[in-house]
């Protein structure tokens, strides 16, 4: 019989995988990269968020070490991790989310870190230690940082307005308001600031506290104007609406569009709220992990972490770069009014896994 | 048929010249919108603040957007004339020829249009990914995800949308001119050159157009087969987005915009140059030029 050679090179297909598979099991199990403080290994490839770094604060660090650092971008965490999971992705440095740095674990996506590389992980603030998805900070080093919460058109609510999420879900306050208030179009964030309000965990498991917090909300629709995520601060400063869920860097920077910033106040229920964080991390198969580690590191530098959130205008976990925030930033930051119920008030959302579509089908009910 | 339709009567031309005025509001107007608001002085898109120019300028001073906006052309060009070449001899092979396998390659040639997007992605990622440590492990080859793999990707969904183009000129083009053409001594190139060519030229640059577009369209694909340094466009308008859409969107859309007219007008400035001489003449002497020798 003549050989057939596709059968031929279909075989040799085959037979290639499993060598490759075979390597493939031999490379896991390798501790954190062998780099110092300081050191590089080659290029540097980021992967961020769009419009959430200066591009001139990137070219100071490729002068100062001489490298080529190229940025590119990712418009949410769900498309960036297969790219990095299924590998070769070419990429030195991620930005993920909170929730995403714990699934990306699991899948032994990202690298542990050499902390040796890193000593200005000493400038990370404490309220940022011993996170639920990365505990020992082994993998992930927090970024940016910002809550969610309500904001408020003082102008026409007054100043004299409880700082609670009875604000929006207790009848006897909020119906003053009705048709003037605007809730984010999100499941975990508006079944948890009802959750909060209630007194639960905005990550529960449990269906009768998420029952319960579905029919606050379906009891509050009648008062809401729009669940809406995308405008909910523009609403507000044209007039919309005169109270607003939603996150607080994208109110900061909306207050700051308007003629009198003073006019409107942000803050996060005494009940506590919503914490995201954005956090650095590196690929398992980075290409060059030292100069992602020397990065990591030189953004934790105090004047760099200030560049970094006077550029993009969220909150810094870098306790050392406070003192080099812009003004009206550094007010926000540290006026206590903003988060009443302290830092310990604050849970970040997490991945409840089967549970998500539980979420979803309460909010599109509540939503109606 | 003798020539010419029936004329509408009244009330039906009023009715349908209404009927494609709105249409053509339809498909206008939020075009005319962003062009207009893409001068608005105010962050907030839909939202009229006067006039300004800033917007452009702020394009003019990014260099990650222009650098993007320059991979999307890039890339577009590239996978357009590859996929044009490939699709059209795909074409011709499948209307023209019989062979073993015609089925099968004719039904998986429909395939990227099928499938969704998301499918297509995530196969380009697993191919690229395994690939670039097969081609690692056994060539010792360094390769790595960014322009070509964009370029690669681009070019296996345009094939499809070319070839069905160009074949439906195809099927609507008289065999027998090329026969006639063969009768006459022209070889096989040259009676593809100077018969079949021509006829399906405005299918080729049909496909062309629509290779264009799709390319510099695409977001899902491109963000998965995507490598450092090779951002395109629309992936990085997506990405702006999560910061809230300002009119800088608008500006870089009008930009676009302005240079797809300008490439449409090209090309209808072109066939008009081309139909005013007669193009049967030169023809006709290069065949007689072939027969003498």
């Amino acid at each position: 019989m003549r050989a057939n050679p596709i059968r031929l090179i279909l075989a040799a297909l085959v037979a290639l995988s499993l060598v490759a598979a075979a390597c493939a099991e031999e490379e896991s199990g390798a501790g954190p990269a062998d780099c110092e403080a300081g050191q590089t290994d080659g290029d540097l490839n980021i992967y961020n968020w769009a419009e959430y770094i200066d591009p001139e604060l990137v070219d100071a660090f490729a002068a100062q070490f001489g490298l080529e650092v190229t940025v590119d971008v990712y418009d949410s965490n769900e498309a960036m991790q297969p790219i990095i999971s299924a590998g070769n992705s070419g990429y030195d440095l991620i930005v993920p989310s909170d929730y995403m740095v714990g699934i990306l674990i699991e899948g032994e996506d990202i690298q542990e870190l050499n902390k040796d590389a890193i000593p200005n992980l000493s400038n990370i603030s404490p309220d940022f230690s011993d996170l639920v998805y990365d505990p020992a900070g082994d993998y992930s080093v927090p970024y940016q940082w910002g809550t969610t919460g309500i904001a408020v058109d003082t102008a026409v609510v007054g100043t004299d307005f409880p700082r609670s999420w009875s604000i929006i879900f207790d009848g006897a306050f909020a119906d003053q308001f009705s048709g003037q208030i605007s809730l984010l179009n999100d499941p975990r964030e508006t079944l948890g600031a009802a959750l909060k309000y209630l007194g639960y965990s905005l990550n529960t498991t449990d269906e009768g506290e998420l029952e319960e917090a579905k029919n606050l909300v379906i009891e509050a629709r009648g008062r809401v104007a729009a669940f809406d995520t995308d405008q909910s601060d523009e609403l507000l400063t044209t007039g919309e609406t005169v109270i607003a869920h939603g996150y607080s860097g994208d109110m900061f920077t909306q207050f700051l569009e308007t003629e009198d910033p003073g006019r409107y106040f942000y803050f996060v229920p005494e009940e506590g709220g919503t914490r995201w964080i954005d956090n650095m991390a590196i690929p398992f198969d980075a290409p060059n992990p030292c100069s992602a580690h020397t990065f990591i590191n030189w953004i934790l530098e105090a004047d760099n972490g200030a560049a970094l959130s006077n550029w993009n205008y969220y909150s810094t976990p870098n306790q050392a770069a406070l003192d080099g925030l812009d003004e009206d930033l550094l007010a926000f930051v540290n006026d206590p009014a903003v988060i009443p119920g302290g830092v310990g008030s604050l849970e970040s959302i997490q991945d409840t896994g089967d549970f998500e579509i539980n979420f979803t089908d309460a909010f599109i009910e509540a939503v109606g | 048929m003798m020539g010419g339709f029936a004329r509408p009567g009244r009330i039906s031309k009023w009715a349908l010249s209404g009927t494609a005025w709105v249409v053509y509001a339809f498909f206008y107007a939020p075009i005319l919108l962003l062009v207009i608001f893409s001068f608005s002085d105010d962050r907030n898109v839909g939202r009229w603040g006067g006039f300004t120019l800033f917007w452009y300028d702020e394009f003019i001073g990014h260099t990650q957007l222009q650098n993007s906006l320059w991979v999307s052309i890039r890339v577009a060009l590239l996978s357009t004339v590859i996929s044009v070449v490939l699709g059209t001899l795909a074409a011709l092979a499948l209307e023209r020829f019989r062979f073993r396998g015609r089925r099968v390659f004719d039904a998986l040639l429909y395939l990227p249009i099928i499938i969704p997007d998301v499918t297509m992605a995530v196969m380009m990622l697993l191919f690229f990914s395994e690939g670039i440590r097969i081609a690692g492990l056994l060539l010792g080859l360094d390769l790595a995800k960014g322009f070509t793999t964009i370029t690669i990707s681009h070019i296996a969904f345009n094939i499809s949308f070319v070839s069905i183009v160009v074949r439906a000129r195809l099927s609507g083009m008289n065999e027998q001119l090329e026969e006639a053409s063969l009768d006459l001594y022209a070889d096989r190139w040259r009676s593809f050159r100077y018969v079949t060519l021509p006829q399906i030229a405005p299918g080729i640059a049909g496909g062309a157009l629509l290779a264009l577009t799709l390319s510099l369209d695409d977001v899902v694909v491109t963000q998965f087969a995507s490598g450092p340094g090779s951002t395109t466009l629309p992936v990085f308008v997506f990405g702006m987005i999560r910061r809230g859409v300002t009119p800088l969107i608008n500006a870089v859309s009008v930009i676009m915009l302005s240079a797809s007219i300008a490439l449409v007008i090209m090309s209808l400035v072109v066939q008009r140059l081309r139909t005013g001489e007669s193009t049967s003449r030169p023809t006709r002497r290069r065949f007689r030029s072939s027969v003498q020798v």
